[in-house]
């Protein structure tokens, strides 16, 4: 909306509609109603200063900086008013500190005040020098107080969670903090105790603050009370240099500001982008950046002795000569390729042509995670080539959708954005949200969502058989079906979304985990599908990749990622070639470490070392996003682009100038040299105009093998399991503070199913499969009878490593520490 | 023109009267000068009269200074491993010779007096490396009654004590403060 200013008398034009016009500092202006004086001042380009104000949060008039003298229907207001929590109204004049002596010795008042138990330790304090309170008590200050007495003080710092310290003396009560906490990321563990000279910010001593959003407080913090611990006494803005970037760490897109020095990164920031992150990001992506720098950063190829078989730094032309003879004499019996889901979308561009030039295969998969054929389908059908410009469901549209279920989807915890952006929309407007899920997990309360609980591996079924309710609620018009890549776990989820977003009308958007996962759908890293949404099998679509890239492309979809493990294991695949993948994280891992050790020649392009480094003839060493340019793709589709943060010191390159030079040692050109050079390689295919949405092929799929249930009874559970925020995670190492607010690894038992079992809620309880077992803390939750919850990769829960199974299996819960609390890996082998 | 006949031993005049002026020849390095007592000499970290570190890391001379040449690290004291009173010190301090021009704006930003600048002039080497002084370089000498950190605080329950008291300790310690000039 822009409302021009006027300048004072004479302006006869109407005023629009659902707008008053108004005076401020002698300007005539026209403002929407409703609107806050505080923002028609800023559209003026009048600054008013404020401490508590901030656009994203409700008005609450606290610290009263903001006072403005107000006259309406020519009588001024007694008092001075704070324009932060006043409205404009017909006929008012406003007189800001710049035309009014009152506004000005008012708010010269109020710092005086607000400074009187202010330490002015400015010099130790972390936000000195770009703090919001000195700078504003330079500008709208007084040079000397009259306070002569003792300053209250307070024990300083104390620790609110391992990652946030308050300091109360440093408060000016703006309570922009417990707001936040409670207006937008729900979590309020944080609020105002205690009253008059004595109030203060503090935290429930059993309970501290422990939140994914924490980070956001320290930042919205206007003086320097919440501080963050991993930054503290680090570094003073004039030190920084701050740059742009995309988050790495989930499909949510955000923006995010890293300050650097020296080649370092200190901090990151949320960076501001009103359609995606609005000024929010989650404590992942704040502070997990330690990784890039950690100690164990592999910064020169390595090559395997073929005598004693060590790996060994090499150059750049031996690694490159050696892994380019090693594939080429695996290419006969094949090659495969993982790249892995946290690619930018050119490298995963450069990994797609790579695998279709060089080695002349489909056989590439980025999913490193539980998959199936029929998420394949899906994908091709419902996902691919859909972006925010051809009607893909956006932030902006989620928030204003009257209703929205969750399917296979935590959002607190697969995509913390969403999450904001979905309670926000239930708090402000009573969007409805269902969550299909197990029990009721916090995100399911604070986006005041009903639970459809389900057995898991049921799923399917709950969908069909909806109850009217919500089904009539997502045929509404702009509801949204949100659907996460947990999906591929339950066989026939996939096409219960599908069919029940063609039933009702709902929009369908799919949210996977990792940041790369969107774009190296659209580039092609998958068997089924070459970049821009042609399918292998589509012979015209296929032609067109052909005449861009001057080859011969084979036309039958390749194996997927199990497809590769398993013919690796069986020794039918020479080569793998694996980029960013813990086997770990496969469905089976045990098969991925036969794949790997079966596998003639394996070359890895990491970071740092793994369990695949470990079994690689060759290593390449990679650099982290930091360190390079690029784009990824957001659940949306939406392209994140950003520029390199700092210049790499080691001998690491991209992703796609490592194939690029590798395809040279092969004799194949990728031009894939500079992610520029990848992208415009890319666009200049496009996404495929004519994108066959088969929806018929898995719409009509059958939900298959429904007649083995499986037996429960005897202590033989149903599982079910999601991974969360904050997890073993590679990419959060080094960082203790932030590792420190995750949420206990437990088991969930229902209280009759624990008394079923004989488990003592509050005990320990061992969760078992053939493979070996995981023992826990349990605690009680509302699952259904038959079931326990344990976290994906929380501590020791590693449930794929350990139990070798997922969501919807059979596993046997016993009692107590069930012999060996380890991860019994090999154990049975 | 005629040469006069006392001109071949004017020249000798100027020689024979320098010889009863003041020499301006400096005796440098067997006599070493002493300079203005406000001569901007090399820089000094200060200390707290029992040993503790002035220097909180706020990296406020660094921000003042027009060359470039301080670079400060704050760190945190521990119960453990105390520097300087509060919570805060310099964890790395390092000034950059090869950069410095002396101009004392860096000690006129320093809000706990901690960095000051002494008499001492013999800034110069043959190598860039040592021109890099690192805090145990800028560090003043322990004089008696100082302790060399890290150790508690010895001369109150927290911080406001040095500042408050800091001045008469110092007095009472006998030490030259600088508070007092």
């Amino acid at each position: 909306m822009s409302v021009a200013a006027q300048t004072s008398g004479g302006d006869t034009r109407p005023v629009p509609e659902d707008h008053v016009r108004l005076t401020i500092d002698g300007r005539e202006v026209d403002a929407p109603k409703g609107e806050l004086i505080i923002r028609t001042c800023e559209r003026l380009g009048i600054i008013v200063p404020r401490f508590c104000d901030h656009p994203l949060l409700d008005p609450v008039a606290a610290c009263r900086q903001c006072l403005v003298e107000v006259e309406m229907g020519g009588r001024p207001m007694p008092k001075p008013q704070p324009s932060c929590a006043v409205t404009v109204a017909d006929g008012m004049v406003v007189k800001t500190q710049h035309t009014s002596a009152v506004a000005d010795k008012a708010q010269q008042g109020v710092m005086e005040l607000l400074l009187i138990n202010h330490p002015l330790d400015c010099p130790i304090c972390d936000k000195g020098g770009e703090c919001p309170l000195q700078n504003q008590a330079l500008s709208n200050g007084r040079a000397d107080s009259r306070f002569v007495d003792t300053k209250r003080t307070f024990a300083k710092p104390i620790a609110i969670s391992s990652q946030v310290l308050l300091d109360r003396e440093r408060c000016v009560l703006c309570a922009r903090c417990t707001r936040f906490s409670e207006q937008i990321a729900g979590d309020a563990f944080i609020d105002m105790l205690e009253r008059g000279p004595g109030q203060q910010v503090g935290v429930a001593a059993d309970k501290p603050f422990q939140s994914y959003f924490s980070g956001n407080t320290i930042q919205i913090c206007p003086v320097g009370a919440l501080t963050s611990a991993a930054y503290r006494f680090r570094s003073r803005p004039f030190d920084l240099v701050s740059t742009r970037g995309v988050c790495e760490h989930c499909a949510s897109g955000c923006a995010i500001r890293t300050d650097w020095r020296r080649g370092i990164v200190l901090r990151r920031l949320a960076g501001h982008d009103p359609q995606v992150n609005q000024e929010w990001n989650c404590d992942k992506g704040r502070f997990a950046f330690v990784y890039a720098t950690a100690n164990d950063r592999i910064t020169q190829p390595l090559v395997r002795e073929s005598i004693g078989g060590d790996l060994k730094p090499a150059s750049w032309t031996e690694a490159l000569e050696t892994a380019a003879q090693g594939l080429l004499g695996a290419k006969n019996t094949g090659v495969g390729v993982l790249p892995g889901g946290r690619l930018t979308m050119e490298d995963a561009y450069a990994y797609a042509k790579f695998a279709r030039v060089a080695l002349g295969t489909n056989d590439i998969d980025f999913r490193a995670r539980p998959h199936s054929a029929e998420e394949l389908d899906f994908l091709a059908a419902h996902v691919v080539g859909v972006t925010p410009d051809n009607g893909g469901v956006t932030y902006d549209e989620l928030s204003a959708a009257p209703a929205v279920l969750c399917v296979a989807f935590e959002p607190e915890e697969e995509s913390p954005i969403v999450y904001l952006r979905l309670r926000r929309a239930a708090r402000d407007r009573g969007m409805r949200v269902w969550h299909l899920g197990q029990f009721t997990t916090p995100a399911v309360r604070r986006t005041f969502g009903t639970l459809l609980r389900v057995l898991p591996g049921s799923e399917p079924e709950a969908l069909d058989a909806l109850e009217p309710e919500v089904r009539e609620a997502l045929s509404k018009q702009g509801a949204v079906l949100l659907v996460g890549e947990r999906a591929a776990e339950v066989p026939g989820l996939y096409t219960a979304v599908a069919r029940v977003a063609a039933d009702t009308g709902a929009r369908l958007a799919w949210v996977p985990r990792r940041a790369g996962e969107r774009g190296a759908l659209e580039a092609g890293a998958v068997p089924t599908l070459l970049p821009g949404g042609r399918l292998v099998t589509d012979d015209v679509a296929r032609a067109e990749v052909e005449r861009a890239w001057g080859v011969t492309l084979p036309s039958r979809p390749g194996r997927d990622t199990a497809g590769i493990l398993a013919a690796a294991a069986a020794g039918q695949l020479g080569g793998l070639v694996i980029g960013g993948v813990d086997p770990f994280d496969l469905p089976d891992p045990r098969l991925a470490e036969q794949a790997l050790s079966r596998a003639r020649f394996v070359l890895s392009l990491e970071m740092r070392p793994s369990a695949v480094t470990q079994a690689a003839d060759v290593v390449l060493p990679i650099v982290p996003p930091v360190e390079k340019s690029g784009s990824y793709l957001d659940w949306e589709g939406r392209r994140r682009e950003f520029g390199t943060t700092i210049r790499s010191v080691t001998a690491s390159v991209p992703d796609c100038r490592v194939l690029d030079s590798l395809g040279i040692e092969m004799d194949v050109d990728l031009f894939t040299q500079t992610p520029a050079a990848a992208w415009a390689g890319y666009t200049a295919l496009g996404t495929y105009r004519n994108i066959k949405r088969d929806t018929s092929r898995h719409t009509g799929r059958q939900v298959p093998g429904k007649d083995t249930v499986p037996e429960v009874g005897e202590g033989r559970v149903l599982l079910a399991t999601w991974r969360r925020l904050l997890d073993n995670g590679s990419m959060q190492v080094g960082e203790p503070h932030l590792a420190a607010t995750a949420r206990p690894a437990v088991a969930l038992l229902s209280e009759t199913t624990a008394a079923d079992l004989g488990v003592d809620l509050g005990g320990r309880v061992t969760v078992s499969t053939q493979r070996g077992s995981i023992t826990l803390p349990v605690a009680a939750a509302d699952l259904p009878p038959g079931v326990v919850w344990l976290p994906g990769n929380s501590g020791p829960a590693t449930v794929r490593r350990s139990l070798g199974v997922g969501h919807g299996a059979v596993v046997t819960v016993r009692s107590g520490n069930g012999g060996s609390s380890k991860t019994a890996w090999g154990r049975h082998s | 023109m005629a040469m006069g006949l006392l001109d071949p031993v004017k020249g000798f005049g100027v020689t024979f009267s320098t010889m009863f002026k003041k020499v301006v020849t400096e005796e440098y390095p067997e006599v070493k000068k002493i300079p203005a007592p406000r001569f901007h000499g090399r820089h000094q970290l200060n200390r707290h009269p029992d040993g503790l570190e002035k220097c909180v890391g706020c990296e406020l001379c660094a921000w003042a200074c027009p060359a470039d040449a301080i670079y400060v690290e704050g760190g945190d004291n521990t119960d453990q491993a105390r520097y300087s009173p509060g919570e805060r010190y310099g964890e790395i301090y390092q000034i950059n010779y090869l950069r410095c021009i002396g101009c004392g704006l860096c000690i006129e930003a320093c809000p706990t007096r901690a960095l000051t600048m002494t008499n001492e002039y013999e800034v110069a080497d043959d190598n860039r490396q040592d021109l890099i002084y690192t805090k145990e370089d800028l560090l003043a000498p322990l004089l008696p009654g100082m302790e060399p950190p890290p150790h508690p605080m010895r001369l109150g329950e927290t911080e406001q004590d040095y500042y408050v008291q800091g001045p008469r300790l110092e007095r009472r310690a006998g030490s030259v403060g600088e508070e007092e000039l």
